[in-house]
């Protein structure tokens, strides 16, 4: 198939949004479909050469922080231009609310239509209010899909309507292999190497997320680590994401405190080695996850998982079968289940197999053939792809 | 200087103007939503035939015992020959049997090992799964054109002419869960 796709924000800046256009674009392009991406970007940007740019950015307030957005006569043109260069089979819009690109894809564009939603928040006056504004660019769109179950509320309040779930994919291949940060024992990421199987240099435990949100779940950890470290005078705890560690770990007995490093924010580079450099990966979180990225990201790199028994984390971890669980909010039985592990390297090889079996269902390849299935669902009629609209239709 | 009547006359002609141009807008967009309705029911439409047409072909295959084989086949030929107010029901049935026969335990295994079995669970897979995104995309554009419908405009003016209310197609379409 001909994709178009359209990515509302900058190319060059790192978002959520971004990424996940990206992704889709490459594992598209992986199962043999013709896909072209417009963005904002300067025409001298450096882009991969499936990237089209629609003109430099303009940062401006948008919904309660700075987006970069482009708008404008040169951006619509351009738009219209790649619409009726691309002779697409569909048109998949990211964000179609934001004032961007793809509202100015709506109106330029007739035909098949997707549009994913990916922005969660509370009721907003901003969208509210545009929501006449935007009327005849959503009813163009002929399948809605949003990323997430709190996305998809979000659309229903503001916007009226209803859309298909598909859920973001994880990249695993980019997690698979990786060295260990220096100084760190680490797996070597490989399953069938010894290093899974014996501990070196007393092993060590790995968390990662904001330290400072309570439901992360880190102080349940850091209270499991005052029992089982006193009882593994070598073990160490690995941290890593934003917040202020300092006043977590100030809560943690001072002789404890020497085996414990904050990395705080890490580059993406180092995430992947943080997850292959710990002997057991925890995720204690409290509730509010609605998937688990993290969680996923750690599957994907192989790390013996033991998780906080919610709901999302079960269904993830097949019932514990590609990971362990323990009772939310347990440090005791956190610490028990972590020592379990530690002393059981059987256990951990097979846990790390399951995991990389498990997180398959989440790769991107598998996402994107859901998302396949929705452009063939609103193509019917093949031949009859994407067209440019006549100019005040 | 106009004569007063000529300005009343330019200004009558003048709001008859924008209004006809107002009515013409709002009656190409019942026109644009109904073509969007009618597109999404035919994609529904070819989903749910093409749905039933697998489960036939893998009653019909070999790879299963007679009896799932059995009650495949019933269901998919209930749902190809459902009148138009059975249909919703038949659909449904179809979707229960399939879950029922899918989600047996080892079935993906056993079938997946003989030859075309994966192609086929595959297929199967992704027939289900677009019947869900095809009803969901029918049922928004249809609750847009009834929202759209119900403005007082539209039930003075004959605006819609005469295509008829599309109906919301409400039907279990729950695909059997995944193995993965």
């Amino acid at each position: 198939m001909r994709v178009g796709l359209v990515c509302p924000y900058t190319w060059d800046v790192p978002g959520g949004v971004q990424q996940h256009v990206r992704d889709l674009a490459e594992a598209l392009i992986a199962s043999g479909h013709h896909v072209s991406v417009i963005t904002p970007a300067d025409d001298d940007a450096p882009l991969p050469s499936y990237v089209v740019p629609a003109g430099r950015a303009v940062p401006v307030p948008y919904n309660g922080s700075v987006a970069r957005l482009a708008f404008g006569f040169l951006s619509a043109s351009r738009v219209r231009r790649w619409i009726r260069d691309g002779k697409f089979d569909v048109l998949h819009v990211h964000e179609p609310a934001a004032p961007s690109l793809g509202v100015l894809a709506c109106w330029a564009a007739d035909g098949p239509i997707v549009a994913t939603f990916h922005a969660s928040y509370e009721k907003s006056r901003a969208v509210t209010v545009a929501a006449p504004i935007l009327q005849s660019a959503m009813e163009k769109i002929t399948g809605r899909i949003a990323v997430s179950e709190a996305a998809r509320t979000t659309l229903v309040e503001h916007l009226g309507g209803d859309a298909v779930l598909i859920p973001n994919g994880v990249a695993t291949d980019r997690y698979a292999m990786a060295e260990p940060l220096p100084g760190w024992p680490g797996r070597s990421g490989r399953t069938d190497d010894t290093a899974l199987t014996h501990l070196r240099g007393g092993g060590a435990l790995g968390f990662l997320g904001r330290m400072d949100e309570p439901r992360k779940g880190l102080q349940v950890l850091l209270k499991a680590f005052e029992i089982i470290g006193r009882q593994r005078p070598e073990l160490r705890l690995l941290l890593a994401g934003p917040g202020d560690a300092d006043e977590m770990c100030a809560k943690v007995s001072p002789e404890l405190r020497g085996r414990i490093v904050a990395l705080g924010l890490v580059s993406d580079e180092d995430k992947v080695r943080a997850y292959h450099s710990v002997d057991v990966f925890v995720a204690p979180n409290l509730g509010g996850e609605s998937f688990g990225i993290v969680l996923a990201e750690a599957m994907s790199a192989g790390a013996p998982i033991l998780a906080s028994d919610i709901e999302a984390f079960r269904r993830v971890l097949q019932d514990g079968r590609a990971g362990a669980l323990f009772p939310v909010g347990d440090a005791a039985a956190l610490a028990a289940a972590a020592g379990e592990l530690l002393d059981d390297p059987a256990r951990r090889k097979q846990l790390s197999a399951e995991a990389r079996t498990a997180v398959r269902a989440y790769d991107w390849s598998t996402v994107a053939r859901a998302v396949v299935r929705v452009y063939e669902t609103v193509a019917v009629d093949r031949g009859a792809g994407v067209v440019e609209s006549r100019p005040l239709g | 200087m106009m004569p007063d009547w000529l300005f009343d006359i330019l200004l009558v002609a003048g709001v008859l103007f924008v209004v006809g141009m107002y009515i013409s807008w709002r009656a190409s967009r019942l026109d644009r939503l109904h073509a969007r309705v009618d597109t999404a029911r035919a994609a529904l439409d070819a989903a749910l035939v093409r749905r039933a047409a697998i489960a036939l072909e893998l009653a019909a295959s070999r790879l299963l015992d007679p009896a799932t084989s059995l009650l495949l086949a019933a269901a998919a030929h209930e749902a190809r020959t459902a009148d138009a107010d059975g249909r919703e029901f038949a659909e449904s049935d179809l979707s229960r049997a399939l879950r029922a026969v899918v989600e047996q335990p080892d079935f993906r295994d056993n079938v997946a090992q003989r030859e075309d079995g994966a192609n086929l669970l595959d297929e199967l897979e992704s027939a289900a799964q677009k019947v869900a995104f095809a009803r969901r995309f029918y049922n928004d554009a249809t609750a847009t054109i009834r929202t759209a419908r119900r403005k007082l405009l539209v039930r003075l003016l004959p605006l819609a002419g005469n295509a008829t209310l599309p109906e919301f197609f409400e039907i279990d379409d729950d695909p059997p869960a995944s193995s993965r």
